[in-house]
């Protein structure tokens, strides 16, 4: 345990922490975007349902959704603790400031962007997750399906409003932290690094906009 | 000779480092050719005939190689140009009627002495950690008894080429000094002769500059996009790279 103690007290191993489970996270990530793109077949949730189910009761899935748990909850309190040890380094503030010379705005708001997606993350475990983990509403037998709770949850246009601020401060957050998180580890070179950046870019703008089109066609009416 | 220009100057006067500190204004014509610090130097001309205290800061070779000239001009440590130190920074880079707002570094690491002058012992303490090499006395070895490929003797001297400045702790919203533990490994590291030390090295000097109060870093690129000497941030990768192979070989 020694060994890995410097996960939590260094600035590097805390930052390599947060490369770990932010990458992770892209990986979920980019699973959750296939399956729930299928609502976009337009065939009543049909292919949609298939696939949840699949996850749902799959043990190899289930086992990796515990690890992502822990990884999420890591990144969380991580993230929000360096924030906080960052933020206490300058104690008296500069007169005039021209951070926008010498970066890039997201990559300074790494935590506020960050604390949006918890927000968003919060309302969005407890309409799905929370509903079709711990409770019988979403069951076969019930006549219930994932699909038909998004109908409802996305009928409404403030949960509508919330995805997209989340889906926007996702898209950020990682247009940031995709290639971020491979410097933390120590991947920098002239041949591999454009390839990363690329891919970064392409990821964080191609799944948020998936996402954020989701409750969007929902609560219009696109999707049946 | 160019005609003068009319300057406002905002800059940052502290008694002590125990002292609140605040922004005084003041007026000065300078030729465009003089110097950021030439420039200074005709301001303290002017305080000290009208019998007033003179603004401190440091300086020494005026030429951009000892890294002691460091002010914050208009929130950009070295100013708004790439690749220069204050020393370098000439006033044409500036229009007439500017003001100009100038303060020293603002780090928990560098505890300002007086006015523009920070402490910057900090950095030795984190060099005295790690930062030196073991060799033998007697006979100096032939040069050319070492082998080193040029691509990886032009990497070290590329990062030797840190002033120690700390214009990258400076411009950092973690006020981080990585790009200069950076700098500081990838050079000692690369070379066969820092390779005895390499592994304790590193965690020797991150420990120091976790303890000397700097900030984690957030990749933001403040820190090379600011660097007089423009050390790139793959020295912060390097240094990344050695630190998480030290610890898992239990260092
Ligand atoms: C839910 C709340 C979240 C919070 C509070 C949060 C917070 C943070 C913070 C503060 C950082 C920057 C740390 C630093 O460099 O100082 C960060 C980095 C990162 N985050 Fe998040 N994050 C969250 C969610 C996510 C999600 C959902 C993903 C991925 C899909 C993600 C992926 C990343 C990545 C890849 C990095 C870069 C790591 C690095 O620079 O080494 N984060 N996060
Ligand atoms: S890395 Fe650049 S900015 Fe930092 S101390 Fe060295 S020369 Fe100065
Ligand atoms: S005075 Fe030496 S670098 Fe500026």
């Amino acid at each position: 345990m020694k060994l890995l103690s410097f996960l939590f007290t260094s600035s590097i191993g805390r930052k390599v922490l947060m490369a770990v489970t932010g990458l992770s996270l892209v990986a979920f990530l980019l699973v959750h975007a296939g399956i729930n793109a299928c609502i976009f077949f337009n065939d009543g949730g049909e292919t949609f349902n298939h696939a949840a189910e699949f996850m749902a009761h799959n043990w190899l899935i289930r086992s990796a959704e515990i690890g992502l748990f822990l990884g999420l909850l890591l990144h969380i309190v991580q993230g929000l603790s360096l924030t906080a040890s960052n933020n206490q380094k300058r104690s008296s503030k500069y007169g005039a400031s021209a951070g926008n010379a010498n970066s890039k705005w997201y990559s300074r708001s790494m935590g506020i962007l960050g604390s949006l997606l918890l927000i968003f993350l919060v309302m969005h475990l407890k309409h799905f997750w929370v509903v079709s983990r711990f409770t019988d509403a979403i069951q076969e037998t019930a006549g219930s399906t994932l699909f038909d709770e998004m109908v409802v949850v996305f009928a409404d246009p403030l949960p509508v409003f919330v995805y997209v601020i989340g889906c926007i401060s996702l898209a950020y957050h990682l247009l940031h932290g995709f290639q971020s998180a491979f410097q933390s580890l120590g991947i920098n070179h002239p041949a591999y690094s454009p390839i990363i950046k690329s891919i970064g870019a392409g990821f964080s703008i191609i799944v948020p906009l998936v996402f954020a089109a989701m409750p969007i066609a929902m609560h219009l009416g696109w999707i049946k | 000779m160019s005609k003068l220009m009319k300057l406002n100057l905002k800059v940052w006067r502290q008694k002590n480092t125990n002292s609140a500190g605040n922004f005084e204004e003041y007026k000065v014509d300078a030729s465009p050719d003089m110097s950021f610090l030439e420039m200074f130097d005709v301001l303290n001309e002017q305080l000290i005939e009208t019998g007033k205290e003179p603004v401190a800061f440091d300086h020494d070779c005026r030429e951009g190689i000892c890294g002691m000239c460091s002010m914050v001009i208009d929130g950009r440590p070295h100013g708004p140009k790439q690749g220069v130190t204050t020393c370098q920074l000439h006033m044409r880079s500036f229009n007439d009627g500017d003001t100009i707002t100038v303060e020293p570094w603002r780090a928990d690491g560098f505890p300002v002495i007086k006015d523009l002058t920070v402490n910057r012992s900090a950095f030795d303490r984190i060099i005295a950690a790690g930062g030196f090499i073991s060799t033998n006395a007697g006979n100096a070895v032939d040069a050319n008894s070492v082998l080193i490929p040029k691509d990886v003797a032009d990497e070290a001297f590329e990062a030797a080429t840190c002033i120690g400045c700390g214009a990258c702790v400076s411009a950092c919203k973690n006020a981080s000094a990585m790009l200069f533990v950076g700098a500081k490994v990838t050079q000692l590291s690369k070379l066969p002769q820092g390779k005895p030390e390499r592994e304790t090295r590193v965690v020797a000097m991150v420990n120091q500059m976790d303890a000397e109060g700097f900030g984690a870093c957030t990749n933001t690129g403040a820190c090379a996009a600011e660097c007089p000497k423009q050390i790139p941030l793959s020295v912060i990768a390097n240094l990344n790279r050695e630190y998480i192979g030290a610890k898992m070989n239990g260092k």
